[in-house]
């Protein structure tokens, strides 16, 4: 690599620009799928958790008006669950990201500013 | 009036509370904060210090912040006051702006803080590289933080005649012109930095005064939520019907489609909200970008449990007869709690909070849709490539002047004007005009610019047209008393051919469609390079916006 040179928009004059280069290696694929595995899951599940939510609440009103401790119905059992889904899934989510996520981008962020320094050093 | 309203409950002729408390509180707020922006607004002379406050704020600040954009009167009176009346309808709406705050934390913040700037234009500028596609974007950037800013300076003119009772329309237009000048002056010397102080200011004493106020009416009820409710639904016209869903949005089947409409407005609006996305780079990275958005969450869906309680307990301790009789109807139910609870000196507070909530908001639409126009159009579409950062700024500076004096003017104008859909507009817009194109410049290697100009103009025209010719403008009566409930006033006009008050079940999927089609039959494919480019930016943060940087 640090034979190649890099043009001031970060373009590499032989084979691909650096984010190329870091979008083909095996690393950035790993980081990628991790990333699309849990968000677009978990995205496709709390959408579908609310719009169900909210289809009961229009089409099912005499389900959520069922009493379940005093006054307190299904109704409001069901939207206190979604405030805990949504808590729940910010809490799994920040820790998610912590573990799996941080660590991998900043390695390839390190190494890619590595290259970027070698590779300007070897230009002047 | 509210006095006029309540004078059955306080005997003396002053009737609810002493604008001139009302008026001293919110002075003071205005003193306090008007310090903190000269104080920390530094002298924001790179773009990176005007539109993004340098990069230097923690997550949690920034989170804060965000909550208090987010958190707007509409939130604070209007949901609280909706379930005032109508019971668990409104607690539903409340759910909706929650969960909203996942798709920003999953799919948008960290990769839209590593690929962007300032505006949302500059991701879709990175991934596409094409002067109609920023064009377009600042644009519907525009229109959105345009019609927030108009529902915000009408509520001021609304809120003014509540709480301070000023009921003459010369008071109440000053009441505008004030809110418009604080705001310009906010903008033009605290810059972001200024204003996020403003914003964490007030978030902190909204949460703090909404807390207050949810512990006074638990006690009240024994800290019994069975027994809040039953005394709610006890005092309610409707009786047990409060309890469950359907007052409001379960008429008939047109308004629950519509419901889901709005509730699909909701939950897709808020990460395309440009004032919204603007904050999450005023933080150094995406790590913190994230963190500002899991605070939200807490502040937000804190905050929303609180107006669950609020609401239930003025429905009980004010009564639904009060609230109705009173100016602004449902907005006035948490003011008239206030009230009850603590007397003039909450009452004060409370119009004081909300005052400054009308502010802090406005102050942050301003400068994003300045920095829309500064940065976008102007140094991006305009003359692209030789704007120096003191030139962009200044331009930016004259902007937030014209935007300020065109928002007072349109917030005289609609004052008396029923412009509460503009808030669920704006949502809408923002759902159907923004958030395809940012998804698809992220996740999709497919993406070209003649789909995101389809999808930004097709989601932009839809909605708005679509509104226009809705109920919400024309046509709908109340059978009552045969007066409109639109916002033209006439009840013989009507040209509402769409019979929902909300465009997004139509206006978001087909943007989403149109950005599809847009790019698939585009002869020009998307470039394989641009695509890794936002991709591995997006995700690992390589050549990322730093702290303090100098944008180059």
């Amino acid at each position: 690599m640090a034979a190649v040179a890099v043009t001031e928009s970060g373009q590499y004059r032989q084979g691909g620009t650096k984010y190329e280069i870091v979008q083909a290696s095996r690393e950035f694929h790993t980081l990628r799928r991790r990333f699309l595995r849990i968000t677009i899951p978990v995205a496709v599940l709390f959408l579908g958790w609310y719009f169900l939510y909210v289809a009961v609440a229009a089409f099912a009103p005499g389900f959520m008006r069922i009493k379940v401790i005093g006054d307190v119905n299904i109704g409001l059992c069901f939207g206190a669950m979604q405030f805990v889904s949504t808590f729940g899934i910010t809490l799994f989510y920040a820790r998610w990201a912590r573990r799996n996520i941080d660590p991998v981008a900043e390695r390839l962020r390190n190494r890619a500013e590595l290259r970027n320094r070698a590779e300007k050093g070897g230009r002047g | 009036m509210i006095r006029a309203a309540a004078a059955g409950a306080a005997t003396s002729v002053q009737g609810v509370g002493k604008p001139i408390v009302n008026i001293a509180i919110f002075a003071f707020f205005v003193t306090v904060t008007l310090v903190i922006a000269i104080r920390v607004a530094g002298k924001n002379k790179t773009t990176a210090d005007y539109y993004a406050g340098g990069r230097v704020f923690s997550g949690r600040q920034n989170g804060i912040a965000i909550g208090g954009d987010y958190l707007s009167a509409a939130s604070f009176l209007g949901i609280a006051g909706t379930i005032a009346l109508y019971g668990y309808d409104g607690f539903l709406y409340s759910i909706g702006f929650l969960v909203a705050w996942l798709v920003v934390l999953l799919l948008v913040a960290e990769p839209l803080r590593n690929t962007g700037r300032y505006t949302m234009a500059d991701v879709l500028h990175l991934r596409l590289r094409a002067k109609p596609v920023r064009a377009a974007a600042a644009l519907s950037t525009l229109t959105v933080s345009l019609f927030y800013l108009l529902a915000q300076m009408a509520a001021a003119g609304a809120l003014v005649n509540l709480l301070l009772g000023v009921k003459s329309t010369l008071g109440q237009d000053l009441t505008i012109t004030v809110v418009g000048v604080l705001m310009i002056f906010y903008v033009l010397v605290g810059g972001m930095r200024g204003t996020t102080w403003v914003q964490i200011v007030k978030a902190t004493i909204l949460l703090l005064g909404a807390a207050v106020m949810t512990a006074w009416v638990l006690t009240e009820a024994g800290f019994n939520l069975s027994s809040l409710l039953h005394h709610a639904a006890a005092a309610s016209p409707a009786g047990n019907a409060v309890l469950g869903p359907g007052l409001k949005y379960g008429a008939s089947t047109t308004s629950k489609l519509d419901f889901i409409s709005l509730s699909l407005a909701l939950v897709l609006g808020t990460a395309g909200l440009p004032h919204v996305l603007m904050r999450l780079y005023t933080v150094p990275d995406a790590k913190q970008a994230r963190r500002s958005v899991i605070w939200t969450v807490w502040v937000v869906g804190l905050f929303y449990i609180f107006t669950l309680v609020l609401g239930y307990g003025a429905m009980w301790l004010v009564g639904a007869q009060r609230i109705e009789a009173a100016p602004g109807t449902a907005d006035s139910a948490v003011p008239l709690l206030a009230f009850h609870l603590g007397g003039t000196l909450l009452l004060g507070s409370v119009a004081a909070v909300a005052f400054a909530t009308i502010l802090a908001v406005v102050a942050g639409l301003t400068i994003t849709a300045s920095a829309s126009f500064a940065h976008d159009v102007y140094a991006g579409v305009l003359r692209p490539g030789d704007v120096e950062p003191r030139d962009e700024i200044r331009v930016a500076r004259i902007t937030a002047v014209v935007i300020g004096l065109l928002a007072v003017a349109g917030g005289i104008m609609a004052k008396n004007i029923n412009v509460a859909f503009l808030v669920a507009l704006a949502f809408a817009v923002a759902a159907s005009a923004n958030l395809p194109s940012i998804l698809y410049s992220l996740y999709w290697p497919r993406f070209t610019a003649r789909g995101a100009q389809w999808s930004i103009y097709g989601g932009l025209i839809s909605s708005v047209t679509l509104i226009i010719f809705s109920p919400v403008v024309s046509g709908q009566i109340n059978p009552a008393t045969g007066a409109s409930l639109s916002m033209i006033s006439d009840p013989h006009i009507n040209f509402a051919f769409f019979p929902l008050d909300n465009p997004g079940i139509v206006s978001i999927p087909l943007s989403f469609f149109l950005g599809w089609l847009g790019s698939v039959t585009d002869r020009r494919t998307s470039e394989s390079a641009r695509f890794a480019r936002v991709q591995v930016a997006a995700l690992t943060g390589i050549s990322a916006e730093r702290t303090g940087q100098v944008p180059t």
